[in-house]
């Protein structure tokens, strides 16, 4: 087969690359230049695309770079800004695999003639019979079957990741025994976009991202009688049951029940005001059609999966309805569904901002 | 690999002169001595270096003491603007389409950029403006641009700049013109003017500047005040000498290979002509010979690049960044050609070795090319419905 397999200039790619080179595939790597702005170790500096580079000339295949800036802005980044200025929390890796290395990439690859597109994420395709599933990885510490939740059938068929049977420390003796110079390369922990380059009020990170973008808005914390209890700095950067950072006090934990951008007020809350009996997904993405009936459903890259049924309210939009009430998602996350045994993924939809409604007592 | 290399990208690099690389060896070798030192064995070097100064001032017109040596295009053009800028008060103009070795040199001493027209000649209103608007320092106007082949017309230029900033350095990028345009007849016209040998059939990491006798220019570098104080380092002296040897070939032959080249050009265009979306940046009157650039709408360049390397044909669109990447073209961007469409671009450049029967195969290969990225594209597009 000939194959494209992105390469970030990390271990798990890296050994993906060399994995299918054994396998005796015809192999090219990639690495895609998304982010034109600075980045600390993110996906695309220039020391990463010489890690690459450097890889794939150990291996004897070609190596190219893609410039796929503008996509990634317009697909990523703003999103990414407009969604916090109206206070949703997006998850911009699951919208870069879905946009960019998913769905560009794919087009890419498919122009160019070649019959899979391999990448270093640590999840399984497997068939059962004539459907293809990804399933978890085979490392529980480093599945990231979360992220690559959106591949359908057609996309499945075409997909490789080499590396989703092996444990990371299998990843990293095997690129240690090809002598790989990215054996002991840390894995990326952020999104490679946000840096901790300080900007001139001495923020790091998200924050500084986000100010020199958008507006940031002081608000107030509030308690659920509507009882002023503090402040905080940027209600844009408050996450829907956050615990650090807002008013706390007291004997009892409190949690973010409620995050209003508009109105400049936080509300703080019990972990029961946080409770609720049902989610709301939209924008699903199934792996093989849409399915209703009982699921686990993951809400974070490492999130313990919980127990629910799916209710397709419209094609657009799905009810999860949990077993157990569970704390409300933050708006922008995703829901993962898995079969009920936690093995493969069903599909995935993003959670939509609801007004609170109380828990089924 | 493809066993075939259809080699066109010659605006890059050029191969080597059999000539050049002949004339290299013994400075590799026997005649390995420091230019600048006081024995004998330094003056057979120091003979080869003044030589081959005599020879590439006799190419330019100028006189021998207005050579400098540099390591390439790149210090030449820094050396000009940035050389310029300390010696005298004022700021630095370029035009919008320079490379980027004197845009950004530009750019980094907050000076004027002066527009270009659709076809990428200097907008001389606006650069009538812009050199009144403050003291000048210098005005750089590329003679060839790099990745569109157009010429420009460095005698109006000339009689603006002179009238209207008459202590202001022009310089020229000439590293595009050599192979093309007779250089003696640039030289007229501007105070300096830079080469880069490797576009010429020399050695990479040499490049020329030559400098008006009374042009106050400071060096960049500083040290053992080789090159009259101007450029401090010991002279790359087989690489100077090589230098030389390629660019007095170059010169005599360039009446015959402008007019051989020229065919070559028109008979590709030619053979393009059924490519559907295929449009030419400047027409061939505006722009040498041995650069063809065009636009296909719907194609992107990274995509058609690729296709033509795997069929061994080597082309290029715009320039690389670090990474590797391709970069938006902001000569292309300069000239109001859509973002669109500039996504499509693509630079073919001859040079010594280039031959028909090559670019004919070129030709065959992009028509294929073209039409696999289309037949994808529609495949894509009627399965996404």
């Amino acid at each position: 087969m000939k194959v494209l397999v992105a390469m970030s200039g990390g271990v798990d790619s890296s050994v993906a690359a060399a994995l299918l080179c054994e396998q005796g595939h015809e192999v090219v790597g990639v690495t895609l230049r998304l982010w034109g702005g600075e980045s600390d170790t993110g996906c695309c500096s220039v020391s990463d695309v010489d890690d690459a580079r450097r890889v794939a000339q150990q291996l004897g295949i070609d190596h190219l770079v893609f410039n796929f800036t503008d996509d990634f802005h317009r697909d990523v980044v703003e999103p990414y800004v407009a969604d916090h200025a109206a206070g949703v929390t997006p998850n911009p890796c699951i919208e870069c695999n879905r946009h960019l290395k998913f769905d560009r990439l794919f087009d890419r690859a498919e122009i160019l003639g070649f019959d899979a597109v391999a990448t270093g994420h640590h999840a399984r395709i497997s068939a059962d019979g004539p459907l293809l599933r990804v399933e978890r990885g085979a490392d529980p510490a480093k599945d990231q079957s979360y992220v690559v939740h959106m591949l359908d059938q057609s996309r499945l068929a075409r997909t490789l990741f080499p590396v989703g049977h092996m444990t990371k420390s299998d990843v990293r003796h095997h690129a240690t025994r090809l002598g790989l110079r990215t054996a002991s390369k840390p894995d990326s922990q952020d999104v490679c976009f946000i840096t901790s380059t300080k900007n001139e009020a001495g923020e790091t990170g998200r924050s500084a991202f986000l100010r020199r973008r958008i507006e940031l808005h002081a608000a107030e914390v509030v308690d659920e009688s509507g009882q002023r209890l503090g402040s905080v700095d940027s209600v844009e950067l408050v996450t829907l049951g956050q615990r650090r950072g807002v008013a706390g006090g007291g004997g009892t934990k409190r949690f973010v029940v409620d995050v209003d951008v508009m109105g400049r007020r936080v509300t703080v809350g019990p972990e029961e005001s946080l409770l609720v009996d049902h989610e709301v997904g939209t924008a699903p993405t199934w792996s093989d059609g849409p399915y209703s009936g009982s699921v686990l459903v993951q809400c974070s890259a490492h999130g313990a999966p919980r127990a629910a049924t799916i209710v397709a309210d419209d094609s657009n939009n799905v009810r999860v309805v949990w077993t157990h009430p569970e704390r409300r998602i933050s708006p922008g996350q995703s829901l993962v569904f898995y079969d009920p045994t936690d093995r493969f993924v069903l599909g995935g939809a993003t959670t939509v901002a609801r007004t609170i409604s109380s828990a089924t007592p | 690999m493809a066993e075939r290399l259809i080699y066109l990208d010659h605006a890059a690099t050029t191969p080597m002169r059999a000539e050049a690389v002949e004339a290299m060896r013994p400075f590799l070798t026997e005649v390995f001595a420091n230019p600048s030192g006081s024995h004998r064995f330094a003056r057979r070097a120091r003979q080869a270096v003044d030589e081959a100064r005599e020879s590439i001032a006799a190419t330019i017109g100028c006189d021998l003491g207005e050579i400098v040596f540099t390591s390439g295009g790149t210090e030449s053009d820094n050396m000009a603007v940035r050389g310029s800028a300390e010696s005298r008060a004022g700021r630095p103009v370029c035009t919008a389409t320079e490379h980027h070795a004197v845009l950004h040199a530009v750019e980094r001493l907050e000076g004027g950029v002066v527009r270009v027209g659709a076809t990428g000649e200097v907008d001389l209103d606006h650069l009538e403006s812009v050199l009144a608007e403050a003291p000048v320092s210098s005005v750089s106007v590329m003679a060839v641009n790099n990745e569109t082949g157009v010429i420009a017309d460095l005698a109006a230029v000339s009689r603006i700049v002179r009238r209207r900033a008459p202590g202001a350095v022009l310089h020229t990028d000439a590293v595009q013109a050599a192979c093309w345009i007779d250089l003696r007849t640039i030289w007229p016209h501007v105070d300096t003017l830079a080469l880069s040998a490797h576009k010429f059939g020399g050695p990479k990491g040499v490049g020329v500047l030559a400098i008006r006798a009374g042009s106050n220019l400071a060096p960049l570098i500083l040290g053992g005040g080789q090159e009259r104080d101007r450029r401090s380092g010991t002279h790359n002296v087989a690489g100077i000498v090589s230098t030389a040897a390629a660019l007095a070939l170059t010169d005599h032959e360039r009446v015959a290979e402008v007019a051989r080249v020229s065919a070559i050009r028109e008979d590709l265009f030619a053979r393009l002509a059924d490519i559907e979306g295929l449009r030419r940046t400047v027409p061939s009157a505006l722009s040498v010979p041995g650069v063809a650039h065009l636009c296909i709408t719907g194609i992107e360049s990274e995509a058609l690049l690729y296709l033509l390397d795997e069929e061994g044909v080597c082309a290029s669109s715009a320039s690389a960044c670090a990474s590797g990447a391709m970069e938006p073209s902001h000569v292309l961007a300069a000239m109001g050609v859509s973002a669109d469409l500039a996504r499509g671009s693509l630079r073919l450049s001859f040079g010594h070795t280039t031959t028909s029967a090559e670019v004919a195969e070129a030709a065959d290969v992009i028509g294929r090319a073209v039409e696999r990225v289309r037949e994808a594209t529609r495949r894509l597009g009627s399965s996404r419905n």
